[in-house]
Formats: C-alpha cells, sequence, structure tokens
C-alpha cells in the first residue's frame, strides 16, 4: 500500500516552515510525518498528513510549489536490530533507498518507517519475502 | 608618444579626403561581392556612384547585428575565403555567433591601431606588455597581442584568470603595461594586496582596459589603488575588435581611428544623424577593412563625439566613454550576454516560459552573475538529487550558451519581482 506524500519546495529562509504549517493549521490538518532535506540554498519538506489533498491545494493556493507523490510505510519491530534488519535485506537485494524518515504510526503507537525507492516494486516484493509487514494503510486516513 | 603621426595627426581636409576616398572604394566593392549590400542599397536606391561627399553616408542602409548573424558564418564576405587568415567571433541572442574575417591586410590594420591604442596609453617599444585579455574567438587577447607585437613590446600572453600567476609575472617580467578588463584589473589589484604585493613597487605603470563598461569613478579608484594611469579602450568584434578608439594621455575621451573607421552618432529612434555633443547611438562604417567590411554598423553603444582639438595633439575625433546600451545586454566579465539567451535555455529545460531573474554583482572587483530560476512544479522534485541535477543542467547550459560560468539558484515561486505583470528581469548591483 502507498501512501500519499506531500513534497513543498522551500528557499532557506527565515519563515518558510512556520508559513508552510501555519497554511495546514488554518485549514485543520494535521502533520503524522515529517522530513527536511536540504541543501546550503533551498530544502524539501515532505509532509504525511492526514487530509493529503485538500494540503495539496491550500499550499498551492498560497503559492508554494508542491507536488504529491506516493510512499511506502513499513512497520519496525521496537528493539534493538528491527531497522538493520530491514536495511540489510534491502543492501543484500542491492536496492537503494532514496531517503527515508521514521515516524510513530497513531493507531498502534508503534515505530513506523517511510521510504522512497529507486525500484520501488522490487523493494517491497524483498521487504515482504522478508517478512516485513507494509503498512497497508495509517489509520488517519479514515476521515 | 604618437604612433602614426601622419594618420593620426592629420589635418582635417586631407583626413576628409583620404575617408572619403575610402569609403566610395568599399562601398563599390561590398556592392559588387556581396549579394547582401547590393540588395541592401538596390532598396536604399544608392549606388556606389552617388557617393560624391562624406556627407552621402548618411544615404547609406545601416547594418545591424542581426544583419551580421543572418549571414553566420561567411555570408558577407568580399575575399575568396582562402584570402582570410583568421576569423573572430563575438556572442549574440541566440546560439548562433557573429563572425568576422580578417585578411592580411586586416590583420595588418588592427596591428597598426592596436600599436597605436598601446603607445597612446603610454607603452613604448621594448616594454614589457602583460596580455590578461582571453585569447581565443574573442578579438580582446589576439588584438592587444598582435599591438604589442607591431609596437615592439614583449608580450606576455597570460590570457585571463590565474590571478596569482599573473602578479607573479607582473613581478618577476617586470610588467609596465597590462591589458585586461576593468573589473579584472581590480580583482588583480586584490589578489597582490592579499598576497602583500603593491603594484606600486613594481614596474607596472599602465593598465590598458576594456571591453565592458566602466565609470570615472572606477578608474580613479584604480589608480589611486595600484598607482597606474588607467586607460579606456573601445573595439567591437564587428568592426575590427580593440582597436576602434582609445584614450590618450589626456584622459578625455577617446580617439576614433577614424581613417579607418568612420564614426556617427544618430538617434537611435529615427535613425537621424546627431551632431558635436549630441549623445545617441554610435554607428560605424569600416572603410579599410578587407574581408568583412561593414556599413553603418549599428553598435548600440551610447556616447557623443567631439572634433574639439585635443590637447595630445591628435586631430582624430573623440567619443566620450560608452554611457549604455540602447538593447538589453549585459556584459559580464567582458563577455556579452543577452537575457533571452538565458531564456532560451530555460524554455529548452522547462518547455515553457519560465519566471527567472539576472542578478548581477561585482564581488572582489569581479562580476558574479547569478540567474535566480523559479520552481515550478513541472521542475519540482522530492528528492534533492532530482533538484541538483536540475540545477547543474541550467548551470551547464548556460555555460554552453554564454560561454561564461554563472550560477543559478533555485528559488520559490513569485520569489521575482514583477511588475506590470512583466518581471524585471535583470537587477544589476555594479557600481558603475
Amino acid at each position: 500500500m502507498q501512501v500519499p506524500q506531500i513534497s513543498v519546495f522551500l528557499e532557506n529562509k527565515t519563515g518558510r516552515m512556520a508559513d508552510v504549517t501555519e497554511i495546514l493549521a488554518q485549514n485543520d490538518i494535521n502533520i503524522i510525518a515529517l522530513s527536511v532535506a536540504d541543501t546550503s540554498e533551498f530544502g524539501i519538506l515532505r509532509l504525511i498528513v492526514n487530509k493529503p489533498e485538500e494540503a495539496y491545494k491550500m499550499l498551492k493556493a498560497a503559492g508554494f510549489t508542491a507536488m504529491t507523490n506516493f510512499v511506502i510505510a513499513v512497520e519496525v519491530a521496537d528493539e534493538p536490530g528491527g531497522l538493520a534488519k530491514i536495511l540489510r535485506l534491502l543492501s543484500d537485494a542491492v536496492l537503494n533507498v532514496e531517503y527515508m524518515y521514521a515516524f510513530v504510526e497513531p493507531s498502534t503507537g508503534r515505530a513506523a518507517l517511510i521510504f522512497r525507492f529507486e525500484k520501488e516494486t522490487e523493494a517491497v516484493r524483498t521487504l515482504q519475502a522478508g517478512g516485513i509487514a507494509i503498512l497497508q494503510k495509517i489509520d488517519v486516513f479514515k476521515d | 608618444m604618437i604612433w602614426d603621426e601622419k594618420h593620426e595627426c592629420m589635418e582635417r581636409g586631407e583626413l576628409e579626403a583620404l575617408q572619403l576616398e575610402r569609403l566610395q572604394a568599399t562601398v563599390a566593392k561590398v556592392y559588387e561581392k556581396v549579394p547582401f549590400y547590393r540588395k541592401r542599397l538596390d532598396k536604399a536606391g544608392v549606388a556606389p556612384g552617388d557617393i560624391k561627399s562624406l556627407a552621402d553616408l548618411a544615404r547609406l542602409p545601416f547594418t545591424s547585428k542581426d544583419n551580421l548573424r543572418e549571414n553566420y558564418p561567411l555570408g558577407l564576405l568580399t575575399v575568396p575565403q582562402a584570402e582570410v587568415l583568421e576569423i573572430h567571433g563575438s556572442s549574440g541572442t541566440t546560439g548562433k555567433p557573429v563572425i568576422m574575417a580578417y585578411t592580411k591586410q586586416d590583420i595588418d590594420t588592427w596591428s597598426e591601431v592596436m600599436a597605436r591604442t598601446l603607445a597612446g596609453a603610454g607603452a613604448e617599444p621594448g616594454d614589457v606588455v602583460q596580455n590578461a585579455y582571453g585569447y581565443g574567438l574573442f578579438t580582446g587577447g589576439l588584438g592587444a597581442h598582435y599591438g604589442s607585437l607591431r609596437l615592439g613590446a614583449m608580450v606576455i600572453p597570460t590570457s585571463g584568470g590565474n590571478s596569482k600567476r599573473q602578479v607573479m609575472m607582473i613581478q618577476d617580467l617586470s610588467s609596465r603595461a597590462i591589458c585586461c578588463t576593468p573589473s579584472y584589473f581590480l580583482a588583480l589589484a586584490e589578489v597582490a594586496e592579499e598576497a602583500g604585493v603593491d603594484f606600486r613597487s613594481t614596474n607596472l605603470r599602465i593598465a590598458i582596459l576594456g571591453a565592458e563598461p566602466w565609470s570615472d569613478s572606477m578608474r580613479r579608484e584604480i589608480e589611486k589603488k595600484s598607482g597606474v594611469t588607467a586607460i579606456d579602450i573601445y573595439g567591437l568584434t564587428e568592426i575590427i575588435g580593440p582597436g576602434v578608439a582609445s584614450e590618450c594621455a589626456e584622459q578625455d575621451g577617446l580617439h576614433i581611428n577614424e581613417d579607418h573607421f568612420l564614426p556617427e552618432i544618430i538617434n537611435p529612434e529615427t535613425g537621424e544623424v546627431l551632431g558635436d555633443g549630441e549623445t545617441g547611438e554610435l554607428v560605424i562604417t569600416t572603410i579599410t577593412k578587407e574581408a568583412t567590411p561593414v556599413l553603418r554598423f549599428r553598435t548600440r553603444d551610447i556616447c557623443s563625439i567631439t572634433h574639439e582639438a585635443c590637447a595630445c595633439g591628435r586631430t582624430l575625433v573623440r567619443m566620450s566613454r560608452v554611457a549604455g546600451r540602447t538593447d538589453d545586454m549585459l556584459i559580464i566579465r567582458g563577455v556579452n550576454v543577452f537575457p533571452s539567451q538565458i531564456e532560451s535555455v530555460l524554455v529548452g529545460i522547462e518547455g515553457a516560459e519560465p519566471h527567472y531573474q539576472i542578478v548581477i554583482r561585482r564581488e572582489k572587483a569581479l562580476d558574479d552573475m547569478e540567474v535566480q530560476v523559479e520552481v515550478s512544479e513541472k521542475l519540482f522534485s522530492d528528492e534533492i538529487r532530482g533538484l541538483e541535477t536540475l540545477e547543474a543542467k541550467i548551470r551547464d547550459e548556460l555555460h554552453s550558451v554564454l560561454g561564461l560560468r554563472v550560477r543559478v539558484k533555485l528559488v520559490e515561486p513569485r520569489t521575482i519581482q514583477r511588475s506590470m505583470g512583466k518581471a524585471k528581469r535583470v537587477i544589476d548591483m555594479r557600481e558603475q
């Protein structure tokens, strides 16, 4: 199951993150997970939110460059070596991770990871074969 | 020192007779040899025999840079290609440069006018001339080179860049004159300063500066900082390169080598010829050029000319420092840049009209050009690598089109000022 993710282009300027989060707040959108990737000049803010379509629309209306794509959410065993196991499986299959970030799955309170793979289908197959649970849904998307 | 007293100090009547004779020969030649000119002259209703006085120059049609480009690469040759010894080129608004050709005699003329330039600046036979203009299609390098050879100076062909080595050469080879752009000279002075070298303690006394617009305040800064006499020179590839006009020791206007290049000042809107002291667009007709003569070339440079006598004794007409351009051409580190070139690169990448802005600063006395590109949804990626690839792609393509390294900065939409629905494309923060 793929999870919708919103990416927003940000210049490295004071207040831009505040601007984005305020727009989401004003529209009653909750952030479940986020990560920021940056260079010295610009950054990409990636968000998993409870109302992705609305979030995208609002950010675009506010003049941000934003896009929606789909990422993979994976549950991680909450014990030493939980993440290492996942990464080893991928590494053994020579599959690259473009980026990843962690969050807490709201309904279960368990650790989970967002992955963006270069070769997504193969990566998902590899993880499943290795006994790793791909989250079928994140509960907050229900509403 | 006056290099060619006969021509540089010629009595006006004698000079005008020479100019007329050369103009008539030039018009007759291009009419006979170049279909482009013949068509234009026929359309204007002027036959070569109609040129009876210098005033008839105004009857000839103008030639624009676009006209030259339309005849790329060698459509305007008046001689068999076998007689062409060298070519030079300048960039333009599209990918195609303008190519101008030189016969043996053209190289000879160029050497002469550049020897005049160097001598007028104070250089003498036996001097060491460090030539930091770029060698290549750009005319600066070889023009100053040929002039130095003709003068009988020892030329150090350092070309542009490698500032530390330039400073080392100035010290170790006792360069007395240097040729480069004014901004590069300031950059060199800074590198020297950082290395603890004071140009006053070297042999360097003359800086022959051109290929980009600069001001008297910049001249004062250069002279104060480095103890050199800074001389302004003017030229353009379409005419011959450097050597079209240059200052004498009076530093009060640039003497145009009008026994080779006939100047006019026109109203850029109406084409009407203006008088002495009136500011307008400089138009030049070559009257000795062999391979690629040009009739009434619109330089797009804004200045005025004066026939008043100069204290140096030269009778050649003087043009004022170039005050600006009639088009949107920018000169960055001596290289011509048109905003439309940048636009064409971005259109090629995005496939749509992009929002961009050019910011020019002078950092450490060197021009620094930054192209800011708004990241549209089409260009955006959720991966840093994707955006960095985009940045590098824009940078590389700009480099290949402009022949100049520029910085590219990705910015958020609507960062770039828009006025009256039209974006302000160029922010030039350099002090003139």
